[in-house]
C-alpha cells in the first residue's frame, strides 16, 4: 500500500468559475498540505462541488491556478490527473464484478496480471471486503458498495483523493461507523484527500482542517476546533453547531454590552463597530440557588418558554429579553433533571467567560 | 501569478466543438436529404415558366376548383380518421392504464404488432378483407346484415378503416402513457371527498387524461395529412388527397411547380398546427412511440 | 363470479357494471391484429381468389414469390439496403445522441430540433425532393441514394431512444473512469456502450426495419435492378390483388414480429 511519501499537496489560486453572472467559485485561494485530510463543507448551491470537480477536472474554471505538489494541472484532462475519485453514488460499473470493477484503473495502466491480481486483493483487504471479490455490484449493501468504489479509487495509488459526499446515501448508523473507518483509511493510506460534504458533524468529526464555503468564496479555513470556537463569522457560526448570536452595543469605553450586562471589551486587532455574541446551547448552563462568581461568568435571567426532553440531553428556550430568546443544552443525568421546567417558570443561565465568541456584525 | 484565462477558455471551446462535431455526419445527412431538397422545392413552387419569380403556382391553387376540392378531402380525411382514432384509442387506453403492468404490456403488444407491421402489409390486409368477394361481405351476408355484396373498398369508407387502423397505435401510446402518469391519489381523493364514479370520470380523471388526448389526436392528424399510400390503394383514386394529388401532378404533367407549391402548402399546414400545439407535445416521445 | 361483483377501480365500480368496457377493448384490440394475421391463412390458399378460409391449401403462392426473378431481385436488394442503412444510421444517430446530450452547447438543441426534421416533414415531400435532388447528382435508382435517404429517416430514430437511453444511465460512471485514467472515448467504449447495448441493438433494429418497410421515397427513387421490395409490392396492389403478395406480406410479418419481441424481450432485460 501506499505510504505518506506519495502524497501531494495541492495549491489553488485565484480559481474562478460562472454561471452566467453566477459566481460559482469567485477567486479561490486554497492549500491541501500533503497528506491531509481537508472537509469542503457548505450549504449545497454554496460551490464546494463545483470546486472538487474543477479539482478532477471535470468542471473547467473560467480562470485561475491549480498546482499539484509544483505541477500545474489545470489544463490537463481528468483522466491524466491520477487522482482517485469516489462519487455520491458510487459510480460503481454494474456489468462488472467487484474485483473487475477495483481491477478497471489497473488494467487502463497495463500492469501484469499477476501484480493486478495481487493489488487488487491488497485493496479489498483494506476495506474488508476480500470474500466479495466475484460478487456482482447489484448483490452488495450500500456500505459494501461504498468500499469497492473506495477500493476502487486508491488501488492505482494515486496521490490525490477526492470524495464527493460519498456517505450521503448511507442510513446513519452506518454512516456514522463509515465515517470513523475513512479516517483510519485515510491514516493508513496517509493520501492528500479533499472531501466535500454538507453535513458539519461529519465534516468536525473526520477532518484534519475544514474549509467552509458560501457563495462561492472561502470562509474560514482551519481545524475542526478553531471552526467550532472561534468562527470567523455569522454564517460559520451559523452554518457549524447550534448557536444563538445575541446583537451588541459598543459604549463609548470600548465596552460590549448586552442589555446592561458587561460581555467583553472590543477585540483590539479588528475595527469593526458593531460585533455579536455567538452562544452555543451546550456552554451554557442553567444555575441553581447558590450563587456563582461573576467576574468569571456572564448570568443572564429569564423565563422558560419551552423545555424538552430528548434522552441523553434536554434543552430548554429562554427569553432573556422582548426580543432575545436563548437556549440551553443540559444533561438529564439526577442532578439536572430539576431544570426541566414549566413554560413562564423563572431560569437563570451562566456562561464562562472563556467560552465567549464575538463576531464582527 | 498565472491564471491560464485564455487557455482555458480555448479548451472549452475546443472541447464543446469537439463533442458537438460528433453530430456532424447527421446534420450533413439531414441537409443532403431533408434540407437541400425540401428547399429547391420550396424554389421550385416559386419560379415560373421563364425560371422567373412567379406566384403561379399558388394562384392556380386558389382559383382551380379541383385543388379547394383536394384540401377540403384530405381535411376530410384526416379529421374523421382522427375522430375514429379517439374513440376507439380512448377506451382501449383506458382499459390497458388499469392493467396490472404484466397485462398491460401483453395487451400492448396488440397496439405494437401493427406499428411494427409495414403498412403496406396492413393496407393490402384491408384491401383483401374489404373487397365485393372479401371476408367482411361474406360473413355479413351470411348473417344477414346485407344482401348483395357492398362496395367497401376503392372509396372513402375503405379509406378511413384503413387510416384509422394505421394511426391508432400513434393515438393509444401517448395517450396510455398519459394517463398511466395520473396520480391513483387524485382519483382516491375525489372518491373520499363524495364523487360519485361518474364524476370522478369526468371531472378528474378526463381532464388530466386530455393533453396526452390532444397530443394523439394532433399526430395522427398531421400525419394523416401528408399520408399517402393508404388512401392510393384503398381510396382506388377516388379518393384524392394531397399527396396523391402531388404525384398524379407529376407522373401526370411532370409539373414540378405545382407539386412543389402542394407540397409547401402541405408543409405549412403541418408546421402550422405543430407550432400552435407545441405546448402539449413532446415531439420526441410522441413521434416515436416509446413509453 | 365472486371477481363479477368485486370492486375493479377505487371508485367501487364492480367489474360487473363496466363488462361493457372489456367487450369494447377486446373487440378494438382484435380489430387491430386480426387484419394483419388474417393475411398468413389466406397466402396457403390454391385459389387465384384469396379466401379465408381456404379450400385447398398449398404452398403455391411461396413458390410463386420464390422462383420469380424480379421478387427475388426486390427482396435482396430490400434487405442489403436495410442491412446497410442499419450500419450507417446507428452509429450516427448513436454520435449524434451523444454529442448533444453530454456537450451542454447552447446549439444543442438546435442541432436536435434540425435532426428531428425527417419526423416533422411529410414524406411525400422528401420523396419528391429528394428524387429530383438526385436526378441531378445522378443518385436516383443507386443502392447509396436509398441508403443516404433510408438513413435520414432512420437516423433521427435512432439518436431519440439512445438519448432516452441516457436520461436513464449515470453519467458519472463515465466521470469516474476518466478520473480513473481513461479518455473519454474509453470511457465510452467500456463503460458507457456495454451498459446501453440494448437500446442501441433496438435501434438498430428499428433502423433496419424503417428501411425495409418505406414506401414512399422508395417508389420514386429507386428502381431497375435496384428496385426495392415494397416498389414491387405497392405498383402490384395498385393494379390487381395479386396473391403472391400475401405470401410476401405473411414473411414480412413473421420478420417484424420477430424484431419486435427482439426488443420487448431485450427491452425487459434492460429495464432490470
Amino acid at each position: 500500500m501506499p505510504g505518506p511519501t506519495t502524497a501531494l499537496p495541492i495549491t489553488i489560486r485565484g480559481l474562478t468559475k460562472k454561471f452566467g453572472s453566477l459566481h460559482a467559485l469567485d477567486s479561490v485561494d486554497l492549500d491541501v498540505k500533503s497528506g491531509e485530510f481537508l472537509t469542503l463543507l457548505g450549504p449545497s448551491g454554496s460551490g464546494k462541488t463545483t470546486l472538487l470537480m474543477a479539482i478532477a477536472g471535470f468542471n473547467r474554471p473560467d480562470s485561475g491556478s491549480i498546482l499539484f505538489g509544483e505541477k500545474e494541472m489545470i489544463l490537463a484532462p481528468p483522466h491524466l490527473r491520477e487522482v482517485g475519485m469516489v462519487f455520491q453514488n458510487y459510480a460503481l460499473f454494474p456489468h462488472m464484478s467487484v474485483a473487475e470493477n477495483v481491477a478497471f484503473p489497473l488494467k487502463l495502466r497495463k500492469i501484469a496480471k499477476a501484480e493486478c491480481e495481487q493489488r487488487v486483493e491488497e485493496a479489498l483487504n483494506t476495506v474488508q471486503l476480500s470474500e466479495l471479490g466475484n460478487r456482482r455490484i447489484d448483490q452488495l449493501s450500500g456500505g459494501q458498495r461504498q468500499r469497492v468504489a473506495l477500493a476502487r479509487a486508491f488501488v492505482f495509488q494515486p496521490r490525490i483523493l477526492l470524495m464527493d459526499e460519498p456517505l450521503s446515501a448511507l442510513d446513519k448508523k452506518l454512516r456514522e461507523q463509515m465515517q470513523i473507518e475513512l479516517k483510519h483509511l485515510h491514516r493508513k493510506l496517509g493520501v492528500t484527500t479533499v472531501y466535500v460534504t454538507h453535513d458539519q458533524r461529519e465534516a468536525l468529526t473526520m477532518s484534519d482542517r475544514i474549509a467552509v464555503i458560501n457563495h462561492g468564496r472561502l470562509q474560514q479555513v482551519d481545524t475542526p476546533e478553531v471552526i467550532y470556537n472561534q468562527p470567523a463569522n455569522s454564517f460559520v457560526a451559523d452554518f457549524i453547531g447550534e448557536s444563538t448570536m445575541l446583537p451588541l452595543k459598543t459604549e463609548e469605553n470600548n465596552q460590549l454590552y448586552f442589555d446592561h450586562i458587561l460581555v467583553d471589551s472590543v477585540p483590539d486587532q479588528k475595527s469593526s463597530q458593531d460585533w455579536m455574541l455567538v452562544v452555543r446551547p451546550e456552554r451554557l448552563f442553567p444555575l441553581s440557588q447558590e450563587s456563582i462568581d461573576s467576574d468569571q461568568h456572564l448570568i443572564f435571567k429569564g423565563k422558560v418558554i419551552e423545555s424538552v426532553y430528548q434522552g441523553e440531553t434536554a434543552f430548554a428556550q429562554v427569553s432573556i429579553s422582548e426580543d432575545h430568546q436563548l437556549t440551553v443544552r443540559f444533561g438529564t443525568d439526577a442532578s439536572a433533571r430539576k431544570f426541566l421546567l414549566e413554560p413562564g417558570d423563572s431560569m437563570e443561565l451562566g456562561l464562562n467567560r472563556k467560552d465567549i465568541i464575538l463576531i464582527p456584525r | 501569478m498565472l491564471l491560464h484565462e485564455k487557455e482555458l477558455r480555448r479548451q472549452t471551446f475546443l472541447e464543446q466543438w469537439n463533442l458537438l462535431s460528433l453530430s456532424l455526419p447527421s446534420i450533413l445527412v439531414i441537409i443532403l436529404i431533408i434540407i437541400v431538397p425540401v428547399g429547391w422545392l420550396f424554389y421550385l413552387s416559386f419560379t415560373g415558366k421563364g425560371g422567373d419569380f412567379s406566384l403561379a403556382n399558388y394562384e392556380k391553387m386558389i382559383t382551380y376548383k379541383s385543388y379547394a376540392r383536394v384540401f377540403m378531402t384530405t381535411f376530410q380525411v384526416s379529421f374523421l380518421t382522427t375522430l375514429v382514432c379517439i374513440l376507439m384509442g380512448y377506451p382501449l387506453a383506458y382499459f390497458m392504464a388499469q392493467l396490472s403492468d404484466r397485462m398491460a404490456a401483453v395487451c400492448m403488444l396488440t397496439v405494437l404488432l401493427p406499428f411494427w407491421t409495414s403498412l403496406l402489409v396492413r393496407t393490402y390486409a384491408w384491401l383483401v378483407l374489404l373487397q365485393k368477394k372479401g371476408i367482411l361481405n361474406d360473413f355479413a351476408i351470411e348473417i344477414g346484415l346485407w344482401e348483395t355484396p357492398i362496395k367497401l373498398v376503392h372509396n372513402l369508407t375503405g379509406t378511413l378503416i384503413g387510416m384509422a387502423h394505421i394511426m391508432l397505435p400513434f393515438l393509444v401510446l401517448p395517450l396510455y402513457g398519459a394517463m398511466k402518469r395520473i396520480e391513483k391519489d387524485m382519483t382516491h381523493a375525489a372518491a373520499n371527498l363524495g364523487a360519485t364514479p361518474i364524476q370522478v370520470f369526468w371531472k378528474v380523471f378526463f381532464p388530466l387524461s386530455l393533453p396526452g388526448l390532444v397530443a394523439g389526436s394532433l399526430i395522427v392528424f398531421v400525419l394523416c395529412l401528408g399520408f399517402y399510400v393508404t388512401p392510393a390503394v384503398l381510396g382506388g383514386g377516388r379518393v384524392v388527397m394531397v399527396a396523391t394529388q402531388i404525384t398524379a401532378i407529376l407522373e401526370n404533367q411532370f409539373n414540378w411547380g405545382a407539386a412543389s407549391s402542394l407540397g409547401v402548402v402541405l408543409l405549412a399546414s403541418t408546421l402550422l398546427i405543430l407550432v400552435l400545439a407545441a405546448r402539449f407535445l413532446k415531439l420526441d416521445q410522441v413521434l416515436f412511440g416509446r413509453h | 363470479m365472486n371477481w363479477w361483483n368485486r370492486p375493479a377501480t377505487e371508485t367501487q365500480i364492480t367489474h360487473g357494471k363496466r363488462i361493457w368496457l372489456y367487450t369494447l377493448a377486446t373487440v378494438i384490440m382484435l380489430l387491430l391484429i386480426v387484419p394483419t394475421l388474417i393475411v398468413i391463412p389466406m397466402s396457403f390458399s390454391d385459389s387465384q381468389y384469396l379466401e379465408f378460409p381456404p379450400k385447398n391449401w398449398s404452398l403455391r403462392w411461396y413458390f410463386e414469390y420464390f422462383e420469380t426473378l424480379k421478387w427475388m431481385n426486390a427482396t435482396k436488394t430490400s434487405f442489403l439496403i436495410g442491412f446497410l442503412t442499419m450500419l450507417v444510421a446507428t452509429p450516427l444517430g448513436t454520435m449524434a445522441a451523444y454529442a448533444l446530450y453530454v456537450s451542454g452547447h447552447p446549439a444543442a438543441k438546435a442541432i436536435f430540433v434540425l435532426l428531428i426534421t425527417p419526423m416533422i416533414v411529410p414524406v411525400i415531400l422528401i420523396a419528391i425532393g429528394t428524387f429530383y435532388a438526385f436526378g441531378r447528382i445522378g443518385l436516383n435508382n443507386t443502392i447509396g441514394g436509398l441508403v443516404l435517404a433510408h438513413t435520414a429517416l432512420a437516423a433521427p430514430l435512432v439518436m431519440i431512444i439512445i438519448t432516452a437511453a441516457f436520461r436513464t444511465y449515470d453519467m458519472n460512471q463515465e466521470r469516474v473512469a476518466r478520473s480513473l485514467g481513461a479518455s473519454r472515448l474509453k470511457a465510452f467504449m467500456v463503460i458507457t456502450l456495454p451498459q446501453i447495448r440494448f437500446s442501441v441493438i433496438t435501434s438498430a433494429l428499428l433502423a433496419f426495419l424503417t428501411s425495409f418497410d418505406e414506401v414512399i421515397i422508395s417508389i420514386f427513387i429507386s428502381g431497375g435492378v435496384n428496385a426495392t421490395l415494397t416498389k414491387h409490392m405497392f405498383s402490384a396492389l395498385r393494379d390487381f390483388i395479386d396473391p403472391t403478395i400475401a405470401a410476401i406480406s405473411t414473411i414480412m410479418v413473421l420478420i417484424s414480429t420477430t424484431l419486435l419481441l427482439a426488443t420487448q424481450f431485450l427491452g425487459s432485460k434492460s429495464t432490470k
